[in-house]
């Protein structure tokens, strides 16, 4: 099976690699927060502005009830 | 009205051009590629069906299969993971430019595709079927994806990466390496080349990326997906970052070695067909990790379900996501692919994950985007949007049903022998005995392309009486609390 001596070597370089960015991103802070970056993208509003003459979603919070799906 | 326009014009805006261009060909090209399908579905009731030996149906599979991978699935994951990227960073993007260059390069490959699949020019290895300078310009392109996308995150206003973009960010890089490994080929003419690899080799090679293109295009990015527009649409936190992180982690980790499952009983070495084994039971941990992580979020919510229905694609995309990534384990099992290996059940269990969980999650987030990209505060007709929910459902779920039926009946009538050791039914039999369930997965692709020229038709209202939003602004991140 000469071609796992290709995928196996590549495998463990792979693996070695992961592990790098794994380090990285414990070093660099990034799992110090586990809990605040799912509530932060929820305040980034995203909705459009209303073009003329349409009712206009409001912008200042993401309260449900506000949501224009919701009746 | 103005003044608001003024104060925006004074900064940095996000970059949507792009991301719409994107979103609409998403809607377009999953016609076209689920279109096709439906055509091949017909050809196996009705072998006659079409013309000329470029229509039939060897040509046109590949080309369903491209299709819907690379032009549907491809732009959606294009599109979302440019929108997601910018806002969960706080950025424009870096490099624009070369993101109409990605954009337009990778509406020529699909262009190119569809010319020369019909045309018979293929390399013969299902999925990467792409002729040699096909292949040197995807990877062109994937190159400056990753320099945008890679360039956007370095450029972000955050310090943190939203969960999101790791999982897109390793879709990037995992497909590139794979591209790489399996497209290698020796060119004799313009339109044909020859494997670096050879025989059982070559197998191996391209079942390992096989499986990894399942495993980082059809999953890892999609997840992606699902952890940004899931939130967003529900308006609620994802049930657990924590377990966001860690089911990524363990799905970067423990992927790469599924592939030889594609290859069970073959000229494989035995050892390395349970390896593969091994590693496809492995990986139902971290799939439903981000099954359960998705759904959760409904948790306390559920009533969101009763009149939201992208809601209702997002959270149904993620049960056939757990459906099909038990299924899969499964069937990797060797005694249950000893039944089920060759049969139309393998071919269920690829539309449960496609249909099911990719489609339905891109139709979902395209959903989430096209009122965002052209102004708009919902969809032309939500009523629509909610049809298509029951058609795409329905049709799905005759497609994997009449499929698990035909499968399992084939892998039986196959294995069955008469006492004197004699095969009981001969293959021709078996293929009779298939029709009626053939004839029920051609209604199931139909109600699912009904669906999605609904949604076109939805589309192109709702940009018609929209503007197209070029002066979104650039937020400030919002602050630890």
């Amino acid at each position: 099976m000469e071609s796992l001596y290709l995928l196996i070597p590549f495998s463990v370089v792979l693996v070695f690699v992961i592990g790098v960015i794994f380090w990285w991103s414990l070093k660099s802070g990034q799992m110090d927060d586990l809990e605040g970056p799912a509530y932060r993208v929820l305040m980034d509003d995203d909705r459009a502005t209303a073009t003329p003459g349409e009712q206009a979603p409001s912008n200042e919070s993401v309260d449900a009830d506000q949501s224009p799906l919701n009746k | 009205m103005r003044e608001v326009n003024t104060i925006m014009q004074s900064q940095a805006t996000y970059d949507y051009k792009v991301v719409r261009q994107f979103a609409v060909m998403t809607v377009i090209w999953g016609i076209v590629g689920m279109l096709v399908g439906v055509i091949i579905a017909a050809q196996l009731v009705w072998p006659d069906l079409l013309p000329f030996e470029w229509l039939s149906y060897g040509r046109l599979r590949p080309l369903h299969t491209n299709a819907v991978i690379f032009a549907f699935g491809g732009s959606a994951l294009f599109a979302t993971s440019f929108y997601v990227v910018q806002r969960t960073c706080h950025t424009s993007l870096f490099l624009p430019g070369l993101a109409t260059f990605i954009f337009w390069g990778w509406q020529i490959v699909i262009v190119l595709a569809a010319i020369t699949l019909p045309l018979g020019f293929t390399q013969g290895k299902e999925y990467a079927e792409l002729e040699w300078p096909i292949d040197i310009l995807i990877t062109v392109i994937w190159v400056a994806y990753a320099i945008v996308f890679f360039g956007t995150i370095g450029i972000r206003k955050t310090p943190h990466i939203y969960v999101a973009n790791w999982f897109y960010g390793a879709f990037i890089i995992a497909v590139a390496l794979l591209h790489i490994f399996n497209s290698a080929a020796i060119p004799v003419t313009l339109t044909k080349s020859y494997s670096a690899y050879a025989g059982v080799q070559d197998a191996m090679i391209q079942w390992w990326y096989g499986h990894n293109a399942v495993g980082f295009f059809l999953t890892a990015a999609f997840l992606g997906m699902m952890y940004y527009f899931v939130p967003k649409q529900a308006e609620r936190p994802i049930y657990s970052y924590r377990l966001s992180v860690v089911h990524f982690w363990a799905l970067v980790f423990t992927y790469m070695w599924a592939g030889p499952h594609h290859l069970h009983y073959t000229a494989l070495p035995d050892w390395t067909q349970s390896i593969g084994m091994v590693f496809s039971l492995i990986l139902l941990a971290p799939s439903w990790g981000g099954m359960i992580n998705g759904i959760m979020t409904l948790s306390g919510a559920w009533h969101k379900l009763r009149d939201d229905p992208i809601l209702k694609f997002m959270i149904v995309s993620l049960s056939f996501y757990g459906m099909s990534t038990f299924e899969g384990p499964m069937m990797s099992i060797k005694t249950v692919n000893a039944l089920s290996h060759y049969t139309d059940w393998t071919v269920g269990h690829v539309h449960s994950g496609a249909l099911g969980w990719v489609a339905m999650i891109s139709i979902g987030s395209i959903y989430y985007l096209i009122p965002r990209l052209f102004g708009k505060a919902q969809m032309y007709s939500v009523g629509l949007i909610n049809v298509h929910f029951w058609l795409a459902t329905l049709g799905t779920v005759l497609y994997i049903a009449a499929l698990w039926i035909s499968g399992v009946m084939q892998g039986l009538m196959w294995r069955a022998t008469n006492a004197d050791g004699t095969l009981t039914y001969s293959f021709v039999e078996s293929v009779k005995a298939s029709y009626p369930f053939w004839t029920i997965r051609v209604v199931g692709g139909v109600l699912f392309l009904t669906g999605m020229l609904l949604m076109a038709y939805n589309m192109f209202k709702t940009i018609a009486s929209g503007r197209a939003v070029d002066d979104a602004p650039v937020l400030v991140p919002a602050h630890a609390h």
